[in-house]
């Protein structure tokens, strides 16, 4: 017998109830606004390219932080981590002369065990990991900065670019992708060149690869393993997982590896392409990942979320923050439009998550 | 009883520090019965359930299954040994789909060779879901809908069902009806007998004599951490068991007493 309460649901408020809703209404508004306000340049090839890699940027970090945030947790050590990587890969390939792909191994090692360590504290002491990261946030900051000077006597470190000229492992991060295709795309025309007939653009910079590479990681494990399972339990009740036997700990502790490993494609990947490491690089990146994961969908209380409305939040970060320079209006502002948004995100996936629950 | 016991405990105490929450419980239980255990708050339902379930080991006594000892309990021995536990509140996720709360923690069966990798076949997970929903009664929309749009009683039922589903011997229930309406409570304890009516063991704790009554075969009183005894239904009638879960405090007193402090009112 069917039951009365169990009417046919719309497609829209199917799409409503789906996480990445914000996210997707947020991606074609800003697309709306900035066609109607902008300069066409913006949507040149040059153009797109200059919004994609800001989204690249925060996109990396939010996919380890949506994870993380969706097992119930925070990592506000995520921008202090870049600067203390940078400094280790550019520090041992500069000053101490050893290979570039050594350093970059070697500085994913430390983060990933930092990142270990930030985890084990939290599920031991079940402190908040936002004190607990709050603590590596200084920590990890004053070390890199303190560490630099008294190897280096500064906190800047350049000539990375010939240091590591010709590295197999730099050039993945540093590097340019799809050089062929675009060569080929100005051969025939469609990307302008220059006089001297090399193309305009001449490719994808890594980083872009690894936001997509790392995005598809990162929805495969949460939607098609049980990996994906245990990480929504454990945000969504932690008690009640355990009691199902799933390893709360071990999920934890991994997601805290994950941003940090995160934290350290992205420091690569800024080392290699701009060809120098700051001690002060990526501040705030922390803030700036959660701001994509939330208005991605996620909640911050854990247990809802999407890998994808991550990314699409991040795309909407990078439209804003350089869209806003081919529009008429002072960048001043960018940060009060972000404020804006990120304040808007959160009371409506909070009616959408009442409306899941109440279905 | 010809048949042999599938748990079998013993004068077992637990004592945490100089605290004795448990000082001296037998019982034994076989398969096809319900048995309820009864008492009042703070009588060590809890501290039995969960020495049972493997969260605490015993302090001293026997615990045997299927006439084992078990030697260092832990929760997932103890579920392999087809124990499983169903806790009040804490045994399905809200947020999550009812086919991803199915086959949490055991997620083997719906794993499917991916490569190097698994991945989770979901269109098998929402069908078993679906038709375990279905078979209890259950009418859902579709297994992908979250956990959280359940009715109380629907939940524990999903719970229940997982456990079932997962080659569950004994079922500890541990208040599955002390927060639901008249409705929803049946719905649970209808399914109880019908895991009995399937040769299940069932530990059924609860305070309502009238829960318990329905569906019970024998009950095991507990008091301030002891057994105060075990009866058979046709040797015990509701008020007797009411009686004796108040520490044979009459509840009629009891009424009398609130009588006069509501008349002040």
């Amino acid at each position: 017998m069917a039951d009365e309460r169990l009417s046919e649901e719309s497609f829209f408020s199917r799409f409503f109830k789906k996480p990445e809703f914000t996210s997707v209404v947020g991606v074609l508004g800003v697309f709306l606004v900035f066609f109607a306000i902008a300069d066409d340049a913006m949507f040149s090839l040059e153009g797109v390219l200059s919004w994609t890699e800001q989204a690249a940027l925060i996109g990396i970090l939010a996919v380890g932080a949506c994870l993380l945030m969706i097992g119930g947790e925070f990592d506000l050590s995520v921008g202090s981590m870049i600067g203390f990587s940078g400094m280790v890969m550019a520090i041992m390939t500069v000053e101490y002369g050893i290979p570039a792909w050594i350093s970059i191994i070697s500085a994913f090692i430390i983060a990933c065990s930092i990142g270990f360590l930030n985890g084990y504290i939290v599920v031991k002491t079940k402190l908040p990991s936002f004190i607990v990261t709050l603590a590596s946030l200084f920590i990890l900051r004053g070390l890199t900065v303190a560490v630099s000077r008294m190897l280096t006597n500064q906190t800047l470190v350049g000539g990375v670019k010939d240091a590591s000229a010709g590295d197999w492992l730099a050039s993945l991060f540093g590097g340019e992708a799809f050089t062929g295709l675009f060569l080929y795309l100005a051969d025939v025309g469609i990307i302008e060149k220059f006089a001297d007939g090399t193309p305009v653009v001449t490719g994808v910079k890594m980083l872009l690869v690894w936001w997509f590479g790392l995005t598809v990681i990162g929805i495969i494990i949460l939607r098609l393993t049980k990996y994906g399972n245990w990480i929504y339990a454990t945000g969504g009740d932690e008690q009640a997982s355990k009691n199902m036997g799933v390893p709360t700990d071990k999920v934890k502790i991994m997601l805290f590896v994950g941003t940090a490993f995160c934290a350290t494609v992205f420091a690569a990947c800024q080392v290699f392409d701009y060809g120098s490491a700051d001690a002060q690089r990526g501040l705030l990146k922390e803030f700036e990942a959660i701001i994509a994961v939330v208005m991605g969908g996620a909640l911050l209380t854990g247990g809802y979320g999407t890998v994808i409305g991550a990314s699409l939040g991040a795309l909407i970060f990078g439209i804003v923050n350089i869209g806003i320079s081919y529009t008429a209006i002072d960048s001043d502002w960018f940060r009060v439009f972000l404020g804006m948004m990120l304040l808007g995100a959160v009371m409506l996936s909070n009616s959408v998550r009442k409306k899941i629950m109440r279905s | 009883m010809m048949k042999k016991p599938i748990i079998e405990i013993k004068d077992v105490t637990k004592h945490f520090g100089n605290i004795i929450a448990l000082g001296g419980i037998s019982m034994d239980l076989y398969p096809g019965e319900v048995m309820c255990l009864l008492g009042d708050n703070g009588a060590g339902k809890s501290t039995l359930i969960k020495t049972l379930a493997g969260v605490h080991p015993k302090t001293s006594g026997t615990y045997k299954v299927e006439g084992k000892d078990v030697v260092d309990p832990t929760p997932e021995k103890l579920l392999h040994a087809g124990i499983a536990t169903v806790y009040q509140d804490l045994s399905t996720i809200p947020l999550m789909s009812i086919s991803r709360n199915f086959f949490l923690g055991q997620e083997q069966e719906i794993e499917k060779k991916w490569g190097p990798f698994k991945r989770l076949d979901f269109k098998k997970a929402n069908k078993i879901a679906f038709d375990a929903m279905k078979e209890i009664g259950i009418n859902i929309r579709e297994a992908s809908q979250a956990v959280g749009t359940l009715s109380g009683g629907e939940r524990q039922c999903l719970a229940i069902a997982k456990a079932v589903h997962f080659g569950a011997k004994v079922l500890i229930l541990d208040e599955p009806t002390s927060a639901l309406g008249v409705a929803q409570s049946s719905m649970v304890l209808k399914y109880i007998l019908q895991a009995r009516a399937n040769n299940l063991a069932v530990i059924f704790i609860t305070h309502n004599v009238y829960h318990a009554y329905a569906v019970g075969d024998r009950f095991t009183i507990l008091n301030r951490g002891k057994t105060f005894g075990t009866y058979e239904k046709n040797n015990v009638t509701t008020e007797e068991l009411q009686e004796k879960m108040a520490g044979g405090k009459v509840i009629q007193d009891l009424s009398g007493e609130l009588g006069e402090d509501s008349k002040n009112l």
